[in-house]
């Protein structure tokens, strides 16, 4: 096993403000960035502030910018850095810093509850519901989403844009609007709730225009663009008045290209 | 006296992993205003970590399951030592619990006539797991989330306010459980973010933390499991029971060291995975032990027949119990038949498919491929035991979730003891949590229903005594100053770590363990100089300070209940006291706080905190007796049990 010494730079202040502060700090074989934080914290800085849950991938706690990159700090390895290369570690930019790392990401709770919930549908009761695997294979992809906001931060209707974050959900909660309209049973529909028309007038479909920057940052790998939100916007208007409906098609003919 | 933020709620749910959200929206169902007390983000909790399924007999794979059945197999796994009516309840109402996800949202693998999938797991005698791939631990927790959400869209519709009667508290901890004479009267924490205090005045309070595994080194456990739950009811004055039972995971991963102990599914084993070790040999074959020997296959042949025809064949060997697995394991590299990085091998690669295994089990392809370097579809994965669950916990009434001794205090999940006896069956823990979750909110609302009149009153004093303590870390500096200095609350945590791992493992000895305690004396007295740097706003060597106290009071039940139990049965397993003994088939240890006006010998290894007692436990109730063969019963009970 071969130890070095790695530069970091990491953010730290507060609501007041703050800057990058420099660090050396030992790394060892195999191991992820939330290790050097955590030796920070052990060794150099015990109040550097950070979230982090299971550092297994799993929990999307440790969520933050990586060279200026969005990213789960428990999966990302050291080893694709070079040893010479000062590591950079900010706060996610589009919400709010409370201290050092951790910032509010209360914006997503928020959204989560204008959502509205599954509706059972009427006259199943529990243990009557059958559904066959591929009808629920769509939206259990967007289940796997470990909710670490990701595609939150990067997504630049909101990343910059404070004034947007009113009128849009964000990626992560159109998804959540897509899941449920390709629930199988979901009753949404009977009760006289259009899950695709509140995605356009309610959580603002129509600010996204497809550049999947949140696809691209996910960490489970959740085709949010091409299988949630284009099959949303598709549901929801009429296509040939929404020439990024027409893009997205041609981008997504493309072969599927890494990352 | 401090100025302490102060509100009134009907029940106080302290956790938010399944078993505390599924208690609170049973709470807030029957009317109950509801707080839940979140120690990280809503929706983070470790039961995001669970992965390979919830038992429940439903019958779907296999219609020769039901609940009795599942009964006898929680029962064998934990070696006759659970709390049956417990284990009763879990098999009966399990079933019912998990379809009521499915009114909820949840989405499960199906089979081809799109009901819920199940699939086989160690110690069950049917496929019995509803599972989503490897991530049902996520599904579950999420359902749960949104159904709170649901619950509060509701009130917001009628009130006008999302968090009228079901309210989340998140990144927030409790430090102390509030009482008014024997009865609970609330709770007191502090809220990361601004690091006040707050306390939340109510009759009734669900503690439903999870568990222990941060005292331990190496580890499957996210870091929230310090046992917190587990002091704040020791130090209310209630009992914990049979804490020597720790759960080592058979297959943690052992390489790269930063990534070691973090869990890798049953999941892979019950799909067909089998373990080798460094000679290439399928040794579980020679590690069936003589109560299960009829139940597991003797040859390969036969053990990979099962995957197909389970009427005719009997199980492989690799889907023992996890005790006797991570035992296992342990006995092989001992004998210097390990894998390169000291594991043993658990391979899929010869026996699935490339595209089945991604399918099958993706959240494994996944974290091999980015923390290890490993394609598991190509080669052998590296695995090893690691701390999982702890079995001991608060005693509770079986039906009701009730604490003992401590009126109004309710507790379920891994924190409550005794539903899996000496030893968890994997998929019995998510069950667990919904199962007694929900008896434990029902039971906490109806409490508090029947207290609405006459609510318990806070007492400023101790309050003020609560704001003191968890302060002190801050003061640390200049107090005393002949104590010696500030101690680094790392520093004390990795040894704490270190001394449990080594002394109080998954192999233990007396002299060991009696060293052990001195160690935690030492360690108790140093950690009442535990210092921090920097002021109360989220501040994480602060929060892991307070986080201590509970970490060395746990050990100490766990150490101490370890020791006095002279037997191996299930998660407890004594180098001079290899075999399981029948006349401790029916001995409950309980752990109780030896002094809870709080001036304990901390400093005294001897005396230390922590005081044990013995109890018989009730007998089986006899109709549960005759759901086993009188042959097997006689390799568990002692003598006059039988003929009673």
């Amino acid at each position: 096993m071969s130890s070095y010494e790695a530069r970091f730079k990491v953010w730290r202040g507060d609501v007041q403000g703050g800057g990058l502060e420099d660090f050396e700090v030992e790394v060892n074989d195999g191991e992820v960035v939330l290790d050097i934080i955590h030796r920070l914290q052990a060794t150099q800085a015990p109040d550097l502030a950070v979230r982090w849950n299971c550092k297994a991938g799993k929990c999307g706690s440790c969520s933050a910018e990586i060279n200026g990159r969005p990213r789960l700090m428990c999966m990302t390895r050291m080893s694709v850095f070079g040893r010479d290369e000062t590591v950079t570690v900010t706060p996610l930019r589009t919400f709010p810093v409370i201290r050092d790392l951790v910032t509010d990401v209360g914006f997503n709770y928020t959204k989560a509850r204008q959502v509205p919930a599954f509706v059972p549908p009427e006259g199943l009761g529990p243990g009557e519901y059958r559904m066959m695997q591929e009808d629920v294979d769509r939206s259990q992809e967007f289940r796997k989403c470990i909710e670490c906001f990701l595609c939150q931060d990067t997504c630049h209707v909101v990343r910059d844009h404070e004034e947007n974050k009113q009128a849009f959900a964000g990626p992560r909660f159109l998804m959540r609007v897509a899941e449920l309209d390709m629930h199988p049973l979901d009753a949404a529909e009977e009760s006289g709730l259009d899950r695709k028309r509140t995605a356009q007038d309610e959580h603002g479909l129509g600010y996204c225009n497809i550049t999947k920057c949140c696809t691209e940052v996910c960490p489970e790998g959740i085709r949010i663009t091409d299988n949630a939100l284009i099959p949303l916007k598709e549901r929801a208007v009429d296509r040939k008045y929404d020439p990024l409906v027409w893009l997205g098609n041609k981008i997504r003919r493309r072969p599927a290209s890494s990352g | 006296m401090s100025v302490v933020d102060r509100q009134e709620w009907d029940v106080v749910v302290v956790g938010a992993g399944g078993a505390g959200l599924r208690a609170a929206i049973e709470a807030r169902e029957r009317g109950a205003r509801t707080a839940v007390i979140c120690k990280s983000l809503f929706g983070k909790a470790h039961t995001v970590m669970a992965e390979g399924g919830i038992a429940a007999a439903m019958g779907n794979v296999n219609a020769g399951d039901n609940w009795q059945v599942h009964f006898r197999d929680t029962m064998r796994g934990g070696k006759f030592l659970n709390q049956w009516r417990m284990a009763e309840l879990h098999a009966r109402e399990a079933p019912a619990r998990v379809w009521e996800l499915e009114t909820w949202g949840a989405l499960f693998d199906r089979t081809r006539d799109g009901r819920i999938s199940q699939r086989n797991f160690g110690g069950h005698e049917y496929p019995r797991l509803a599972h989503v791939g490897d991530r049902t631990g996520l599904e579950l927790i999420r359902t749960l989330q949104q159904k709170v959400v649901a619950l509060q869209q509701e009130d917001f519709k009628e009130t006008g306010d999302y968090e009228s009667r079901l309210k989340v508290f998140q990144e927030c901890t409790v430090t102390r459980v509030l009482k008014d004479g024997e009865r609970v009267s609330g709770v007191f924490g502090y809220e990361r973010e601004s690091g006040r205090f707050f306390v939340l005045e109510a009759p009734a309070v669900v503690i439903a933390t999870g568990g222990i595994g941060k005292s331990f080194k190496v580890t499957s456990n996210s870091w929230e499991y310090t046992g917190d739950g587990h002091a704040l009811a020791l130090l209310a004055g209630a009992p914990l029971l049979n804490m020597e039972f720790v759960q080592f995971h058979p297959t943690g991963m052992v390489w790269p060291p930063s990534v070691k102990g973090i869990l890798v599914t049953e999941s892979v084993r019950g799909d067909g995975g089998v373990l080798r070790n460094s000679e290439g040999k399928r040794f579980m074959f020679d590690y069936v032990p003589d109560v299960f020997k009829e139940k597991y296959a003797e040859s390969e042949e036969e053990a990979d027949r099962w995957y197909d025809d389970p009427d005719h064949n009997r199980r492989p060997p690799e889907l023992l119990p996890r005790d006797e697995v991570a035992r296992a394991i342990n006995a092989e590299v001992k004998a210097g038949r390990g894998s390169p990085h000291g594991g043993v091998f658990l391979d899929v690669s010869t026996r699935m498919p490339a595209d089945v295994i991604k399918r099958r089990l993706p959240s494994m392809y996944h974290q091999f491929k980015e923390l290890a370097d490993v394609d598991i579809t190509a080669e052998p994965m590296e695995v090893g035991p690691t701390c999982h669950y702890v079995m001991g916990g608060i005693a509770v009434d079986s039906d009701s979730a009730a604490a003992r001794g401590v009126p109004g205090l309710f507790a379920a999940g891994e924190v409550a003891g005794g539903m899996h006896g000496s030893n968890r069956l994997g998929g019995n823990s998510l069950s667990d949590l919904l199962v007694f979750g929900r008896r434990a909110g029902w039971h906490a609302a109806e409490y508090a229903g029947e207290r609405a009149s006459a609510r318990p009153r806070v007492d400023d004093t101790q309050i003020d005594a609560a704001a003191a303590e968890a302060l002190r870390p801050f003061s640390a500096e200049g107090e005393e100053p002949a104590d010696g200095p500030p101690e680094n609350p790392y520093t004390l945590h990795q040894e704490l770590q270190q001394t449990m791992n080594d002394l109080v493992g998954i192999i233990r000895r007396e002299h060991e363990m009696r060293q052990a305690l001195e160690k935690l004396a030492e360690l108790r007295v140093r950690a009442r100089r535990a210092g921090v740097e920097g002021h109360r706003q989220f501040n994480p060597g602060w929060h892991l300070a307070l986080d201590l106290r509970n970490m060395l009071l746990v050990s100490e039940c766990v150490a101490r209940a370890a020791l006095e139990r002279t037997e191996s049965r299930g998660g407890h397993t004594r180098e001079d006291y290899p075999a399981m003994d029948r006349t401790w088939r029916n001995v409950n240890l309980l752990c109780r706080l030896a002094d809870p006006s709080g001036g304990f010998a901390a400093g005294d290894p001897v005396r230390g905190q922590i005081s044990l007692t013995r109890e018989t436990t009730e007998p089986i109730r006899p109709d549960l007796l005759a759901l086993f063969e009188k042959e097997e019963l006689v390799k568990y009970l002692a003598e006059e049990e039988l003929y009673e």
